[in-house]
């Protein structure tokens, strides 16, 4: 099955969706909104993958003896985890700040505007 | 819209967008497949200058803008978070209590700490050798420090974590950057050109402006971590709801 990693990679991602959609609670949805983006980092390291392929670092590892991953898509990732960290981050201090303006994270009991 | 509309709803657009997902999964090159043209180029260029790390080489020498637009990133979040996380007019500031910590917890704290601080450090150091670099040490570093919390007490985690010194250092990592950045363009080449000689494979100071790069991206994480995480037990321990009068 070769297509199986991306495959996860979709249901991962939809799992995230479902559950941004049906949350509750807003420290909950940002839960899921890291398990969105966790698809994200599913799919670019199966996209980057060689068959016997190793981590693309030549400190003890001698040039061409072994077919290496793409490390490509090992630095998006990279920068798909910081970049998902300080979301979480400032998404986070906003349900803090939410939650002691309106005494509440349901998101369905933030409906109404408050001036 | 009612909860059960909103499933209704949600089911429609996820089933398409499953069914689309699945019919692109079958378009992806397949996986563990030979053919990665980027990647070997990549390998190349890496091997060429010396950096042992074609990750690091990727990050800090061949795209290194993107890392400048990165760091942006962390360096407005954690300006966004301060901003949040302010003390507001209603609030003030509690003094914490400080409270008794089990012994063996903080024995282990206090043990783990420095050999923590050190494996970040190492990490950092080692960014353009082996797997890691300057946000993944970052990272271990300012965690490291929040080890005090539990070994000891928040008052003593405040002693060594003056929060103003991370904040300028979090900006000072971030302009050291772009100094270095600017300093590729003033060199002749271009901003962010790696125009420092490569230096010796598998070694430290190996990779050109690579480890100097990977060291300010350390600091910029290891800074932006503990002004992140100093915020949230700061509203948790000190700040409180009234004016305290």
């Amino acid at each position: 099955m070769s297509v199986l990693p991306y495959l996860v990679a979709a249901w991962v991602f939809l799992v995230g969706c479902y559950g941004l959609a049906t949350s509750r609670n807003l420290i909950h949805a940002v839960g899921c909104l890291a398990v969105c983006q966790s698809a994200t980092y599913v799919l670019l390291l199966a996209v980057g993958y060689r068959d016997g392929g190793t981590a693309p670092v030549f400190s003890d590892l001698k040039p061409g003896s072994r077919p290496v991953v793409d490390p490509v898509v090992q630095a998006l990732a990279l920068t798909d985890v910081v970049v998902g960290a300080t979301v979480t981050a400032v998404l986070l201090a906003l349900v803090l700040q939410i939650s002691k303006r309106h005494g509440t994270v349901d998101p369905d009991e933030l409906s109404e505007l408050r001036g | 819209m009612t909860r059960r509309v909103r499933l209704i709803v949600l089911a429609v657009g996820g089933t398409g967008l499953a069914a689309l997902l699945v019919a692109a999964c079958f378009c992806l090159p397949g996986f563990g497949g030979d053919r990665h043209p980027y990647g070997d180029r990549v390998v190349r260029a890496s091997l060429a200058r010396h950096t042992a790390n074609t990750i690091a080489s990727v990050n800090f020498d061949q795209r290194s803008f993107d890392t400048l637009g990165e760091m942006s990133i962390l360096f407005a979040s954690v300006l966004g978070t301060v901003v949040l996380l302010r003390q507001t007019r209603d609030e003030h500031r509690a003094e914490p209590e400080p409270e008794e910590v089990a012994l063996p917890v903080r024995r282990y704290a206090l043990v783990v700490l420095p050999v923590a601080v050190l494996t970040g450090l190492y990490v950092i150091a080692h960014g353009q050798l082996s797997p890691g670099g300057g946000f993944q040490g970052g990272v271990v570093v300012a965690t490291a420090l929040h080890l005090l919390y539990l070994g000891a007490d928040y008052r003593a985690l405040e002693r060594i974590r003056p929060v103003g010194t991370y904040e300028a250092g979090d900006a000072l990592a971030a302009s050291a950057y772009l100094v270095l950045g600017l300093a590729g363009a003033v060199a002749g080449t271009a901003v962010l050109a790696n125009f420092l000689p490569y230096g010796t494979f598998n070694t430290l100071s190996s990779g050109g402006t690579v480890p100097l790069l990977n060291a300010a991206i350390g600091m910029e994480g290891a800074c932006a971590v503990v002004v992140l995480l100093a915020r949230f037990p700061d509203q948790a321990v000190e700040i409180e709801k009234g004016d305290g009068r």
